[in-house]
């Protein structure tokens, strides 16, 4: 049998959050949901799970650090020492202090960029990539709720659409793949 | 929901004072006169800041509008009721300052800011110096012309007139919040609110100047041939962050006690979410100081450090350290900040650290390398302290309601979620 993916569109983010917990509720799954900003309190009803994107993030800091220690190192203390303002300049740990700045600077950026480009990569959303968003709509007043026949294999289509027209559904559309 | 203090706590925080008060009675006897003084000036100067800190906060929250804090206001609210002990016991130490009970500020000794003194007078208890050559007169060995240079500035007359500057505004702005807070208790409406608003955009503008002037004046002079530019701030990151511990403690407290029920997850991270980034300032302003002082090495700025290099460098590292690490490494993550044991653990010590903090800011400017490590009379004295701190505050807590029930706010903060 074919699969069919459901796009349920609401015209409100509370009737949208409402909708979802009154499907979620009937045991349906929702595969996704598109909003042109951040809806408070989807994430537990549709069971998103939490953002692993803070783990990267640290990784990417604990990255950047090591970086600059290794560059601050063969560049200023191993390869030529350097003698600025007479600092000792053959130990590591005792010119750490000038190096500092440029240990977090390197690690803020690492990690802001290695987060920035993971979330871009990961969400599919890098800049000349497809949009992937189902209506162009979505992202300027329209929510719209993304239900895939393929989740819910325990209920029909027809019987999907028909939980879904008793919410406060704006639109919807549905297509085979 | 009113909140009662247990006898427990009371027990304790009166028994806390007990050691307090015999501490003092023990160090004033027997302790370096001088040094007695300095613990009574970081006691009053740790707490008094701690109120401080609070009290910015609130107008903080109050010039922004922000409501996700309006829940847990009236525990900064009680915070801020230490501030007249604090200030009374400062005044006591600058009295004596000023009547040479101690010597504190070099700058308020008369032998060094003056060019000459009258002979027949050296031998007595009190020379006449003066500035200008006169019959009779000689060069007066003891003439600092670093000091004299910054009369100016640091003379007594003027240094009371500013602190008594600081005492008004700061005690005038803490009864107005209290008592505006507690009127909007009963009578509601927007325009209360709308009043603290103007009032804390106001008190931001006074206390931007005094934190730094304050700082300079209380403790910078302590080390009077010393300057720093970043010294205000880095004081003032101080007491912001003990501010941010001292209340989400409490908060945590009257939760423990099942009171402040709306209180819910996101506020406590949130409040955790200061300490973790109040941390973090203070490390980057202590940090800052000291990397510009050691880097440029210049005399005039190098002796503070040198002086803590070579007594205190040890106790020092430790406490920046753990000022910094504690709070970064175990804080960073999003469920510690959500974890009320974790969020008591690291609270308290890094509250003891900033402690020490203050501590190092004025000791080795009194007692100078004759240093052998912290004296149980001074952990005595900062825990009478503390404990007249946990009394006023939880006294100041059982006062008023414990949630501002009329606040405008309430309701957003109520659905406060992140």
């Amino acid at each position: 049998m074919a699969n069919s993916v459901i796009y349920a569109m609401y015209d409100d983010d509370q009737t949208l959050l409402k909708a979802a917990k009154e499907l979620v509720g009937k045991g349906i799954k929702v595969k996704d949901c598109y909003s042109p900003f951040p809806v408070h309190g989807i994430d537990p009803v549709i069971g998103v799970t939490r953002t692993r994107l803070g783990i990267v993030s640290f990784m990417f800091g604990l990255g950047g650090l090591s970086l600059a220690m290794l560059g601050t190192w063969y560049f200023m203390i191993h390869d030529w020492p350097m003698n600025i303002g007479g600092k000792p300049n053959f130990a590591y740990h005792l010119n750490m202090p000038a190096f500092v700045p440029i240990l977090f600077e390197f690690t803020v950026f690492c990690a802001a960029h290695g987060m920035a480009l993971t979330y871009l990569i990961r969400n599919k959303t890098l800049p000349g990539m497809p949009a992937v968003n189902p209506d162009p709509r979505t992202t300027d007043n329209r929510f719209v709720l993304e239900i895939d026949s393929h989740d819910n294999q325990g209920m029909t289509t027809d019987a999907l659409l028909e939980a879904i027209k008793g919410t406060e559904v704006f639109e919807l559309n549905h297509k085979k793949y | 929901m009113e909140f009662s203090i247990s006898n427990r706590a009371r027990i304790i925080s009166l028994l806390m004072i007990g050691v307090g008060v015999i501490s003092l009675v023990v160090s004033y006897i027997y302790q370096d006169s001088d040094r007695f003084w300095a613990n009574l000036l970081i006691n009053g100067l740790f707490f008094t800041f701690i109120s401080l800190g609070a009290m910015f906060f609130i107008s903080l929250q109050y010039a922004t509008e922000a409501a996700w804090s309006v829940m847990v206001r009236r525990i900064y609210e009680a915070v801020t009721r230490f501030l007249p002990f604090g200030i009374g016991v400062l005044t006591l130490v600058f009295l004596a300052s000023t009547f040479h009970m101690n010597h504190l500020y070099h700058w308020m000794d008369e032998s060094a800011t003056h060019e000459y003194v009258i002979a027949s007078t050296l031998d007595s208890a009190h020379p006449e110096y003066l500035n200008e050559l006169v019959d009779g007169a000689i060069e007066n060995v003891k003439y600092d012309y670093i000091i004299a240079g910054k009369t100016a500035y640091l003379n007594v007359p003027f240094f009371w007139i500013r602190t008594l500057v600081y005492f008004a505004v700061f005690l005038f702005f803490m009864n107005f919040f209290r008592k505006q807070s507690l009127r909007e208790d009963q009578e509601g409406g927007t325009a209360i609110n709308t009043k603290s608003y103007k009032r804390g955009a106001v008190f931001l503008i006074f206390f931007a100047v005094f934190s730094s002037t304050l700082a300079w004046d209380w403790i910078m002079s302590i080390d009077t041939h010393w300057f720093s530019t970043m010294f205000g701030w880095y004081t003032f990151s101080g007491m912001w962050v003990t501010a941010m511990i001292v209340s989400l403690i409490t908060v945590l407290y009257l939760k423990s006690k099942g009171l402040l029920p709306t209180v819910n997850d996101s506020h406590i991270h949130d409040m955790g979410k200061w300490m973790f980034a109040t941390s973090f300032l203070w490390t980057y302003l202590w940090f800052s100081q000291f990397m510009l002082i050691w880097y440029s090495n210049i005399p005039e700025e190098v002796t503070y450090f040198q002086q803590r290099f070579e007594t205190y460098a040890l106790p020092m590292f430790i406490m920046v350290f753990i000022n910094f690490a504690l709070p970064m490494v175990i804080l960073m993550a999003r469920d510690a900040k959500r974890n009320v044991r974790l969020l008591i653990t690291i609270g308290t010590i890094i509250f003891f650290g900033h402690w020490f903090d203050v501590y190092l800011m004025v000791i080795p400017g009194v007692v100078f390398d004759d240093w052998q490590g912290l004296e149980l009379t001074e952990i005595g004295m900062m825990i009478g302290f503390l404990g007249g701190f946990i009394l006023v505050t939880l006294k100041a807590l059982a006062s008023a309601r414990l949630v501002p029930e009329k606040s405008p706010y309430l309701e957003e903060s109520i659905q406060h979620q992140i």
